[in-house]
């Protein structure tokens, strides 16, 4: 994969004198400093990411993080002070004004938090917005934008106007309107944040889907991390203007870079970002069905690891079943010295496979005798779950 | 105490000095405002007064409904029953005319304040010292410059009545919410299409707010203007302020305020929709303070009436 978009140490100064708060900010003077001195306000600080093409990639912030103004010099709604930005290789900071209309309407489309819909314009109008700008004659104009309210739902409000519509219903005739020219990338700057808790996962699927039928290149502003984890391929997290850290969700969660970005995860649903494979350990006993290893050669082994269950394998490291020095010893006594593993396998041990998240795991390891076995999509046993392992990586994210 | 400040004399000499050098930028401005107010009374003069009542009572029966309809006729009548037909279409002359241009120079104005401070920095004060000087001390100039008669009139009505096109068109789009100018911008908007696209369609209701004060302002002061020669209804007031006969500076007075209801309640209308043919939909907030600066307005344009009275 290609990055579609290239943020490249690119900064942000508010104020008069931007100069002046650059050379500062490069001699490494602080943001509240540079404020006291000389009034300039820094957006955003030497920021750089890559967004690859295709993908979902969300901006997390608290407000006041430089979000915002972020994916605003992505179009150049707001001008970098210094830095560069590489759409598709072109660095659109040098890009004339023309060049720069240009490009917003062949290749940008944004969805605004306040939906923006024109009061004066009906639905459809809305949506066909960019195309009339772009000077697309009406009989095109009126398809695309038809074609565009289908997709998202709405075919049967064309003719209403957006002030009868519901806000969710509004955001979709926003995001009807940034698709409408078929944009590559779909800057949203908190799209779903004035919408209520239902109407949004709502629309979170809706992206998804529309997502699924069309790879666009997303970049998406949220504050809310379990949007972000919800929609997002890949995550920034900025804080104070900077990019703090930037990874896909889960490896954000495992390895936070600082106590900012381990704060804004503290109260996030973890059973939602983990999987199985992530919190399996290997710390337990496995046996190998083929050699030999009878039962008690597995007892004797149990004893010195103080262990109660054992995993079971077979040549190929595939997962077997699950033995316990309780059945163990009872298949040894009823067998009289020839009894074989498989005589004391735990029945309805069934195994969770690596991706099952974490939330998903809760009801199997509740009802699991022993940790829960853990294995990949080749059925090789890669660890298990503890009670205690699950409720450990609960407790160490709260 | 001997010292005074020249600021009289200094305006003076101004005058003076506009009259010896620029004579051939009056004879312009001349002509254009004598055509355009010649077209208007000609307009208005040629259609037959049955016919053009009816055409009053159709709008309004258009844009206001039955009742508006049945209280503009009665009106109408009232004011053929005054004698005061002639002198009244005489004045909605002059009106539409000083409205005409004053809109003509306004709305360009207040589009340009809204787009640049500094403009904006200029024509703040120019237009409160517009909207504070006493209507009268217009008339001197304009008569100086212009003579007397319909053209100096309208002249001193447009400078008068321009402000509040000024203000609400500036205001209008000032007001347009951020997020509508950043969409338009985003989607590849040239500047241009920014401000007939975005801007002015969302400031409409600010402007046509502004339509609605300067036809009413105009109104009052071309009644005014009949001092130095305007004509129309400002002229039975004035005799009757002249001869102090009651009764017909009472009818004068009535041909105006009728006058001032019919107008103001039919360009309101068109206020309340856009060209889309959208149905209003302003919150009560926008209409009550719409209201609020009408009836302000209401009370203002009889106190500068009665100002006129006394002083004259």
């Amino acid at each position: 994969m290609t990055a579609k978009i290239a943020v490249k140490g690119v900064t942000k100064i508010f104020g008069r004198h931007p100069r002046m708060a650059l050379d500062m900010l490069k001699a490494g003077h602080s943001k509240e400093e540079i404020f006291a001195r000389t009034g300039q306000t820094i957006g955003v600080h030497d920021a750089s990411l890559e967004v690859e093409s295709g993908e979902i990639f969300v901006v997390m912030g608290l407000s006041g993080s430089g979000k915002s103004t972020l994916v605003r010099m992505l179009n150049r709604l707001i001008d970098p002070t210094a830095g560069e930005i590489l759409i598709d290789g072109q660095d659109i900071t040098k890009l004339s004004r023309a060049d720069l209309i240009e490009l917003r309407r062949r290749d940008l489309g944004m969805v605004f938090q306040s939906f923006a819909l024109m009061p004066h314009l009906r639905v459809w109008e809305n949506a066909a917005f960019g195309l009339d700008i772009a000077g697309e004659s009406l009989p095109r104009r009126r398809d695309k934008a038809q074609a565009a309210l289908e997709a998202v739902g709405l075919g049967a409000y064309a003719e209403s106007w957006p002030q009868e519509l519901s806000g969710g219903m509004q955001q979709r005739v926003g995001l009807a309107r940034a698709l409408a020219n078929e944009p590559s990338v779909l800057l949203m700057d908190e799209a779903f944040s004035a919408l209520d808790p239902l109407i949004r996962a709502e629309m979170q699927d809706e992206l998804l889907r529309l997502q699924a039928d069309r790879q666009r290149t997303i970049v998406f502003i949220s504050h809310d991390l379990d949007e972000a984890i919800r929609i997002g391929d890949r995550l920034a997290i900025m804080e104070g203007g900077r990019v703090v850290q930037v990874g896909r969700p889960d490896e954000i969660l495992k390895n936070p870079a600082n106590d900012y970005v381990r704060s804004f995860f503290r109260n996030i649903d973890v059973t939602k970002v983990l999987t199985a494979g992530d919190i399996a350990r290997r710390d337990q006993v496995t046996l190998i069905r083929h050699t030999g290893e009878g039962p008690r050669a597995a007892v004797r082994q149990l004893r010195e690891r103080d262990r109660e269950f054992a995993y079971v394998q077979d040549g190929r490291r595939r997962f077997h079943g699950v033995v316990s020095v309780e059945t163990l010893l009872g298949a040894i006594e009823r067998g009289n010295g020839s009894a074989t593993l498989d005589e004391a396998l735990l029945p309805d041990i069934a195994p969770v496979p690596v991706d099952l998240p974490m939330e998903d795991v809760l009801l199997r390891i509740a009802s699991s005798p022993c940790p829960l076995p853990v294995v990949d999509a080749q059925g090789t046993y890669v660890g298990a779950i503890s009670k205690t392992a699950y409720l450990e990586t609960l407790g160490r994210t709260r | 105490m001997d010292f005074k400040l020249p600021f009289g004399a200094w305006a003076e000499a101004a005058v003076q000095f506009l009259m010896d050098h620029a004579q051939w930028l009056f004879d312009a401005i001349d002509l254009v405002v004598g055509t355009v107010a010649d077209g208007a009374q000609l307009a208005l003069t040629s259609l037959p007064a049955l016919l053009f009542a009816g055409l009053v009572v159709l709008i309004g029966l258009w844009r206001n409904g039955w009742r508006f309809a049945m209280f503009a006729a009665l009106s109408l009548l009232v004011i053929a029953g005054l004698g005061m037909w002639e002198q009244t279409i005489d004045t909605l002359a002059l009106v539409l005319t000083a409205t005409t241009l004053a809109l003509a120079l306004g709305i360009p104005l207040g589009i340009w304040a809204a787009r640049n401070d500094r403009v904006d920095a200029v024509v703040r004060p120019a237009l409160d010292l517009m909207q504070t000087m006493p209507a009268f001390v217009y008339l001197i100039p304009a008569a100086m410059l212009f003579g007397l008669g319909r053209v100096p009139g309208v002249i001193a009505t447009i400078i008068f009545c321009m402000p509040p096109a000024v203000r609400l068109t500036s205001l209008g789009i000032r007001q347009v919410p951020h997020p509508l100018v950043e969409a338009g911008l985003a989607f590849g908007c040239t500047p241009r299409q920014l401000l007939f696209k975005v801007q002015m369609p969302t400031a409409l209701p600010s402007i046509m707010a502004g339509i609605n004060q300067t036809i009413m302002l105009s109104l009052s002061m071309v009644v005014i203007a009949s001092m130095i020669g305007a004509g129309g209804v400002g002229n039975e007031v004035l005799r009757g302020i002249q001869r102090l006969d009651i009764a017909l500076g009472f009818e004068g007075g009535l041909a105006v305020v009728i006058l001032a209801i019919l107008l103001d309640r039919i360009t309101q209308s068109f206020g309340t929709r856009n060209p889309t043919g959208q149905p209003a939909r302003m919150s009560w907030k926008t209409v009550l303070s719409r209201r609020g600066i009408r009836t302000a307005q209401a009370v203002a344009t009889p106190t500068r009436t009665e100002r006129a009275a006394e002083t004259g």
